[in-house]
């Protein structure tokens, strides 16, 4: 079964106020990062991951009248943004949980983990076999 | 080259697949190394019998190659060590001296292959990817195509698959008489997952996937001719040709899902079906009756109904009876509501799944829901009907599922509307 966890980041442009944090802590946060998806890559369970633009520069895009794209945005007060996201696949859904865990956990400022909500969908399928 | 010889070279070479793994393995003792050296000599038998014409002994040819293959990769390895270390004592010698001693014609060599893929220490995902490269022959490329998951990723699992056999130290030979049993329990569930992910997936006519399905009949009539007396062997493979002969009416034009009873049983199986009741009859005549036999016989009595109202749901109750005796599964105690519901009409239905709101297991499940919806339908309960399809939709995790669960939700909302 395959699951998409969403990184959530709070604050408009907090971003985890990434761009205060002294270089080691920002390496030490890239280094986990790379790693952690290292490791579900090596398990055989990463399906696909990435990494997603400051919020700073995004839109909401509609079509208008003519179907040409009528953008809204920037919104520097929205109070979440998604950072990036994973998609694995797994055995069992308490696996995705403790995957979602380790992220969650990544390394912040002096190394103190984030805690991040990692928010975790499981993605829509095929019918089952009926009986 | 002919398209027709280039696919009687793939389905040989899928045949062969086993057997030669099983005898390379058996005289090298290492798995591990044995596949990979099997792999580049399916490659290179797809490479060359097209061109050069089938070899007289295929099976030799391809040992031959892959034990060349492994030699000189372990020796290329032993001239690595023997740099590094200079006490290297591996000796080629011994390794060559064991080539071409073993017996040509090792029968079981498959099932042990089988058994080693099943291994319980391994995840159910990395049994079947094991199982279907490993035994199945196909490639790792095909295998992650069907699975929907990048070819690295699909490489990697099976390749910690290998580590983990390698690490766990389980020798290729049979189980022991005592293992076996619960053995080939693994190996069936293992056929039955990918049976099933290949059932589901080939779902809708969008779908280009592999038909695992088809991979899975396939090893289970294999197992078969290996294990000719296990009643459950035998009970799979019905339960995998009687679901399979169905597939062709699961789903409508635009890929919706269309329900058993609603399903235009002219197109059907029947070959598959006869094939499958035919086997069922005579394994459930031999005694030592088990839960996919009991499954096989279910889905027996649904394929030989000629329509939806000549279904014979009182055997179909008895028969979920036995099988809730013998599993402790919360579906079969679901499907057994199902069954009461049609024998004794959907108030006897209701009552049961009450009973099975407790079980844990199947809290929050859309299909309780989904069950509940029709029961209540049927009961003329309109409103909680509807209530209960919605419910169902919002929790199922398959899209044609959900498109269903919400069709009859608003269908019946319509009725609600418009009067009787």
């Amino acid at each position: 079964m395959k699951f998409m966890l969403m990184m959530n980041a709070p604050s408009g442009n907090g971003d985890w106020g990434i761009s205060k944090w002294s270089p080691e802590d920002l390496k030490a946060h890239i280094g986990f990062m790379k790693t952690f998806t290292g490791g579900l890559a090596a398990s055989g369970e990463l399906v696909g991951a990435e990494g997603l633009a400051m919020p700073a520069q995004a839109k909401l895009v509609r079509a208008g009248k003519d179907r040409r794209p009528i953008t809204d945005g920037v919104f520097p007060e929205s109070k979440e943004f998604l950072a990036g996201y994973w998609i694995v696949d797994v055995d069992t859904p308490e696996r995705a949980y403790q995957i979602a865990a380790e992220a969650s956990a990544a390394p912040g400022k002096a190394g103190v983990p984030l805690n991040m909500p990692i928010e975790v969908r499981e993605v829509m399928s095929a019918p089952p076999v009926e009986v | 080259m002919t398209y027709e010889s280039e696919f009687t070279h793939e389905n040989l070479l899928r045949e062969l697949t086993p057997q030669v793994l099983g005898a390379v393995t058996r005289r090298f003792g290492d798995f591990g190394a044995a596949e990979d050296a099997v792999q580049e000599a399916l490659l290179a038998a797809a490479l060359q019998w097209p061109k050069e014409g089938l070899p007289e002994n295929p099976r030799g040819w391809l040992i031959q190659v892959a034990a060349r293959r492994i030699t000189d990769h372990l020796r290329s390895e032993n001239a690595r060590r023997r740099r590094e270390t200079i006490a290297a004592d591996y000796s080629i010698g011994s390794i060559f001296g064991t080539v071409g001693s073993a017996a040509e014609n090792e029968p079981d060599d498959t099932l042990v292959l089988l058994f080693m893929c099943c291994h319980p220490s391994l995840t159910a995902s990395s049994a079947v990817a094991l199982t279907l490269r490993a035994v199945g022959g196909l490639t790792t490329a095909e295998i992650a195509r069907a699975f929907l998951v990048p070819e690295s990723t699909m490489a990697q699992r099976i390749s910690r698959a290998k580590q983990t056999i390698k690490t766990s130290g389980v020798p290729f030979s049979m189980p022991t008489r005592d293992e076996r049993a619960e053995r080939l329990i693994t190996v069936l569930h293992v056929l039955y997952l990918i049976f099933n992910e290949g059932y589901t997936s080939s779902f809708g006519k969008s779908l280009q996937r592999m038909e695992l399905s088809n991979e899975a009949i396939r090893l289970g009539r294999a197992l078969r001719q290996l294990l000719p007396d296990e009643a459950e062997v035998a009970g799979l493979l019905a339960l995998m040709l009687l679901t399979d002969a169905r597939r062709p009416a699961r789903s409508g034009s635009d890929g919706e899902l269309i329900p058993l009873d609603k399903q235009d049983r002219a197109l059907w199986d029947q070959g598959a079906i006869k094939e499958g009741v035919a086997l069922i009859t005579a394994t459930l005549s031999k005694g030592s009756i088990g839960p996919y036999q009991l499954q096989a016989a279910i889905a027996a009595v649904h394929d030989e109904a000629t329509t939806s109202d000549e279904t014979d749901w009182p055997q179909i109750l008895a028969l979920y009876g036995l099988l809730k005796r013998m599993s402790d599964n919360p579906m079969v105690a679901l499907n057994h509501a199902i069954a009461a519901g049609m024998v004794h009409g959907p108030r006897t239905g209701l009552d049961l799944l009450k009973k099975l709101d407790e079980d844990e297991r199947l809290a929050g499940h859309y299909r309780i829901a989904a069950v509940r919806a029709h029961l209540l339908e049927r009961a003329g309960d309109l409103d909680a009907a509807v209530e209960h399809y919605r419910a169902a939709a919002e929790r199922t995790t398959s899209i044609p599922e959900r498109d269903y669960l919400l069709t009859q939700a608003a269908r019946l909302s319509r009725t609600r509307f418009r009067g009787p």
